[in-house]
């Protein structure tokens, strides 16, 4: 059973408790139609405490954050916040649709460059993508895919091999310790939180 | 106008959108507005950190404002719509939450006001103003029939962002048409071009794009104008794809703002970046049918 | 309960102290009677509960023994002590006995008053012409009371007037509404006052002056015989018909719709071509009865009411971008109003009703033709605190049902699709009716909200959820019918204002009790009904009206009114004449007098106050400067020894 009290804090203060069900967020969803559960049903799941089912859907990692949801949602709900928070919850546990493996190893290689670098090293994160998506699945189309594009971009100034760096990288990794501390803390949470499915 | 600005280019544009501040910085200069790069600035963490670590994506966007305000700027511009989205997000925070902004203060080890307002690129053309912008139009954009494409985040979430309608915003029209061009009326400012979700499915992107191109045609546009490195990479770059996968799919050219105000009040395509773009962007070429492109 | 009993029996004054669980049961009261006779009682207090609860009961058992019942005074130690406060500590404890103490007090010092008597006008005025207000103003001219009926617009009818059909039993709207127009303008009963407003109201229960506006009608509606040939005749037609909500046109001059009661027009300034361009007069020329007159002025008449009955309906919510009140916001995801094809529910009443612009055919505004598809999409406005608008307008449920019923009777290869989040079909035969509209007529239901509407090729793309199917939904729509939430009218805040009653957040007329006193308002004469109290379909307009009629009714059994005699007096003798009360006074009960001695000779000026309006505020007391006001039954001695037993 997951003790998950500050997840509940979270999601509580994106006024969770409000949402009625309407389906307002998948409707107006564009990546809706290729979720397994659209916003909607997470929404439902995070609301009656079935925090299993949300983190193990595939529709959290497909979620482009577009804020189209928290934008109409007739009864101010922070539906991308909460979307956040669930994709937060399901990375400190390490859970992840197989189908969605790809995406979260996106999200790492590119996290590791800002921390290493304090910004984002484009070239350094295809190619650490594409390396552990391949080591992941051994699909090669998937590892060559796009490698067509890269001397074009060269051509056109829009390729920089060694990307900036920020000057007070040392800053940047304490922020890096300090944030994945309080994650931690918040996953190591004790307050007790009622039973669920899932 | 003389203007100096805080700038906060974001790692896109020091990256694959390097076209994006050329044109920038090349069109701003027309205005004698100067933008200084923030000093030491950090990623805002994008659509990965908010995805996985909201307070760490809130914690780096800090930092740049604490920056900001170290260094006195009192607006800040962020010409990509994540980052600048992000840095409102943080500030927003920081001004309604004042236990959220001691921690905040605290992670960033920098004091932090919220003092610095975060602005757009459309914002900065806004306070130039319709009637100054008119006056330095030496090439009007009469070719030009613009669907102006505003993406998910310049105008959402509102209450974060606090610009234009995020329903029908028109405020990019208004600039347009203050340079001579024209702009049409379409369905699909506001909707998502699937942003950062183009390497991992690729396919879903290709549609969304492509639904975002076909009905820019169908309402009579020779052209896209976005603000947004995101939407032009997979306005632009991803065209080529799909076209392959919509063949009955025109060109389109897809230009930043910022290129044409720039190629209105006089700048050439090259110092612009326009000539790096992936779909041919001459402005020659709005005069010709596009089926022959 | 003992402890307090036995210390309240040593309070200095206190004759006896008894405790009874039910107080206010009969053998309590018997209790009360019993105990004011044997003792010789001059005052009576009792400690229980609220004097919102049981002053009458009380008073009228003091009344029986004898005892005048204004000697009677309740100490509140439930609401103000054990209620609010931590049970069984000593601190509650002697809280209670402090307020024991208090009222005791206040008792000493009360004295014998009697209940002062008012005369009232047997005359009602009726605001609002919809179906609420003819029914009220029937059953009170029924009863054999004047009434007098102002309408806003040129005609009586209100809303329904305009609707086609009516839920559950699908009868027509304008056949059983127009017999009782009719009745209404034929009444002997009954002075209608249409295209009227009220403009100011003073005076009290009983006896209320009322100010109403007749609006320039620019015809004589005593000379005018109804022949309409002005209407016929008249060039300026294509004029936005407000009774078609802009799906039509009217002419300049014009009656709202056949059966409009009375059968007499107006002209609309704003698009006559004499008025505009001083040419035409083609309705004077042909006028035979002489009844156009373009000098016609507005009109202000004085009328005596004894009560008013408040029945000003409700307009629907409209999604466009701009709004007439702070914190309504408009649709944009549903395209601020400018799809022409997206209409609302008043819209689509117009639509498929046989006297309507289409003539009951149901057809598209943009084009005319025939809708094959049709999206009917629920709680627009309505519950969306997003938009302004937290609460349910309890009728469009059952409306949508209605529509995709009439819509599948008249286009038979059609197809309605209604978007909802709950269907709300509570009353009789209502459920049954919203399942015929699925089972028989095939409407589509899909549970969910519409999260954007957009125009393409003369489409209506509409972008859905199936919240049960678990998937979005997308319908290419050849109309769409919006469900707007139900609002208060326009001016109903302002009416209420100078009527002094309240209104909730929303603009809905306040009723005095939401259980208990669903018709009265917190102003005594003053009643509501229909829409303009909350959202309410016909069946609950009318029983309401027919209830506020009732309440009418029994104020005017009376031959006479009695008012509590808890009001303001004035130290005539002492009063310096200083005029602050009289300008203080919130109910303008307060007048500037003059003190004659025999010879006629006048003495003194003086403020005197008028027992028949003052509401016992107190005011006047507060601001005196030399201590000559003050009230009975609450008098500044009284409150001071009430202070003193506490020190």
């Amino acid at each position: 059973m997951r003790k998950a009290g500050s997840f509940d804090k979270a999601v509580s203060a994106l006024r969770i408790e409000r949402c009625y069900q309407c389906g307002k967020c998948s409707a107006g969803c564009p990546m809706g139609s290729v979720m397994d559960a659209p916003p909607h049903r997470i929404m439902q799941w995070v609301g009656r405490g079935a925090i299993d089912r949300a983190v193990n859907a595939e529709s959290i990692w497909l979620c482009v954050s577009c804020q189209t949801c928290t934008a109409r949602c007739p009864q101010t709900v922070d539906t991308a916040g909460i979307m956040d928070e669930v994709r937060a919850l399901a990375w400190r546990e390490g859970v992840c649709s197989p189908a969605m493996v790809r995406t979260k190893l996106f999200l790492e290689a590119f996290l590791d460059s800002v921390r290493r670098h304090g910004r984002l090293n484009e070239t350094e994160l295809i190619a650490k993508y594409k390396i552990r998506g391949f080591l992941s699945d051994y699909k090669m189309a998937l590892l060559l895919k796009d490698s067509m594009l890269a001397p074009r971009l060269i051509k056109r100034g829009k390729f920089r091999l060694f990307g900036g760096k920020s000057g007070d990288r040392d800053v940047i990794k304490r922020i890096f310790d300090k944030c994945e501390k309080v994650a931690a803390a918040e996953a190591n949470d004790k307050t007790p939180k009622e039973a669920h499915h899932g | 106008m003389n203007l100096l600005l805080g700038y906060y280019p974001g790692c896109a544009l020091h990256g694959s959108s390097s076209d994006y501040e050329s044109s920038i910085q090349a069109c701003l200069q027309a205005f004698k507005i100067r933008l200084v790069e923030l000093n030491g600035w950090v990623c805002c963490g994008a659509s990965a950190a908010h995805s996985v670590n909201p307070l760490l994506s809130k914690s780096l966007s800090a930092r740049n404002l604490a920056i900001a305000e170290r260094e006195g700027y009192t607006e800040l511009l962020a010409p990509c719509p994540l980052c600048s989205m992000e840095l409102c997000k943080a500030r927003h925070t920081i001004l309604e939450d004042e236990e959220h902004r001691k921690q905040l203060s605290d992670i960033v080890e920098l004091p932090l006001q919220g003092k610095t307002r975060v602005i757009n690129v459309l914002q900065v053309f806004e306070s130039i103003g319709q009637a100054e912008l008119r006056e330095h139009v030496k090439q009007p954009l009469t070719e030009v029939r613009a669907a102006c494409y505003y993406g998910c985040l310049l105008t959402r979430p509102p209450k974060v962002v606090e610009f234009d309608d995020c329903e029908h915003p028109n405020s990019m029209e208004g600039i347009l048409e203050a340079l001579g061009a024209s702009t049409v009326k379409w369905n699909f400012a506001t909707e998502c071009c699937g942003a950062g979700m183009t390497l991992a499915r690729e396919e879903t992107v290709i549609e969304l794009s492509h639904r975002i191109l076909a009905n820019a045609v169908a309402h009579g546009a020779n052209c896209i104008v976005v603000a947004c490195p995101m939407c032009h990479v997979n306005l632009d770059m991803k065209q080529e794809e799909t076209r392959k996968a919509h063949p009955e799919l025109p060109q389109l050219p897809v230009y930043y703002l910022s290129d044409l105000v720039g190629l209105a009040v006089g700048l050439k395509e090259s110092q612009l970046g326009v000539d790096k773009h992936f779909v041919p962007a001459e402005l020659d070429l709005l005069s010709e049918p596009a089926e022959t492109r | 309960m003992e402890d307090l009993t036995a210390r309240t029996a040593e309070i200095p004054g206190v004759k006896c102290a008894v405790h009874y669980k039910y107080m206010c049961s009969d053998p309590g009261q018997s209790l009360v009677r019993e105990k004011i006779v044997e003792e010789k009682l001059d005052g009576l207090v009792v400690a229980a509960c609220s004097p919102h609860m049981h002053m009458k009961t009380f008073r009228a058992a003091a009344k029986a023994a004898g005892l005048n019942p204004y000697l009677v005074e309740i100490a509140n130690i439930r609401e103000h002590c054990s209620w609010v406060h931590e049970p069984k500590t000593e601190m509650t404890t002697v809280k209670a006995m402090d307020i024991i103490r208090m009222s005791v007090n206040k008792v000493i010092q009360d004295h014998s008053l009697e209940p002062i008597k008012v005369s009232l006008v047997k005359r009602a005025l009726v605001i609002g012409g919809g179906v609420a207000g003819i029914q009220a103003a029937l059953d009170i001219a029924d009863a054999g009371h004047e009434v007098i009926l102002v309408e806003r617009e040129p005609s009586v009818g209100g809303k329904m007037a305009g609707l086609s059909e009516t839920f559950p039993t699908l009868d027509c709207s304008q056949c059983i509404l127009t017999p009782r127009m009719v009745e209404v303008g034929q009444h002997p009963g009954i002075r209608l006052y249409t295209y009227s407003e009220v403009e100011a109201v003073s005076g009290f229960l009983g006896n209320f002056s009322v100010t109403i506006r007749k609006k320039a009608r620019y015809v004589d509606v005593d000379k005018c015989n109804g022949c309409l040939d002005c209407w016929a005749k008249c060039p300026s037609k294509q004029n936005q018909s407000e009774f078609d909500y802009g799906l039509g046109q009217r002419k300049a001059i014009y009656v709202p719709f056949p059966q409009a009661v009375p059968a007499r027009p107006v002209i609309d300034p704003k698009t006559c071509i004499k008025f505009q361009r001083n040419k035409c007069g083609v309705c004077l020329k042909i006028c035979k009865a002489n009844a156009i007159n373009y000098e016609d002025e507005d009109k202000i008449v004085t009328e005596e009411v004894g009560a008013i009955v408040v029945a000003t309906g409700f307009k629907l919510y409209n999604i466009g971008k701009k709004q007439d009140t702070p914190g309504i916001i408009g649709y944009g995801e549903y395209g601020y109003g400018e799809y022409k094809d997206v209409i609302d529910g008043l819209q689509f009443e117009r639509l498929a009703s046989a006297s309507g612009p289409t003539s009951g055919e149901i057809r598209r505004p943009s084009d005319g033709a025939e809708p094959k598809n049709v999206v009917f999409i629920a709680c627009v406005g309505s519950r969306d605190p997003a938009k302004g608008i937290p609460y349910c307008s309890k009728i469009c449920c059952m409306y949508t049902a209605k529509h995709t019923m009439l819509y599948k009777h008249k286009v038979h290869d059609g197809q309605a699709h209604v978007f909802y989040m709950d269907i709300r079909a509570g009353g009789k035969s209502y459920d049954e009716f919203v399942r015929r509209a699925i089972e028989k007529d095939g409407a589509r239901y899909y549970r969910g909200r519409v999260s954007k509407i957009s125009e393409e090729n003369g489409k209506l793309m509409v972008s859905g959820s199936d919240t049960i199917g678990g998937e979005p939904v997308e319908i290419e729509a050849d109309m769409v019918v919006l469900a707007s939430a139900m609002r208060p009218s326009d001016g109903a805040k302002e009416l209420a204002q100078k009527l002094k009653i309240g209104y909730d957040e929303h603009g809905f007329l306040s009723e005095s009790h939401p259980k208990l006193r669903p018709v009265e308002t917190t102003t005594a004469g003053i009643f509501v009904c229909g829409a303009c109290q909350g959202p309410k379909d016909i069946p609950e307009s009318v029983a309401q009206a027919s209830a506020a009629a009732a309440k009418v009714q029994v104020l005017f059994s009376k031959s006479e009114l009695t008012r509590e005699p808890e009001v303001a007096r004035i130290d005539e003798i002492n009063c310096a004449a200083c005029s602050a009360c009289l300008r203080a006074c919130p109910y303008s009960a307060i007048e500037r007098a003059e003190i004659r001695d025999r010879g006629g000779n006048l003495v003194k000026y003086t403020s005197r106050v008028n027992p028949s309006l003052c509401m016992g505020c107190g005011t006047c007391v507060s601001v005196c400067p030399s201590k000559c006001a003050d009230l009975e039954g609450f008098s500044e001695q009284q409150i001071y020894g009430m202070v003193n037993s506490l020190i």
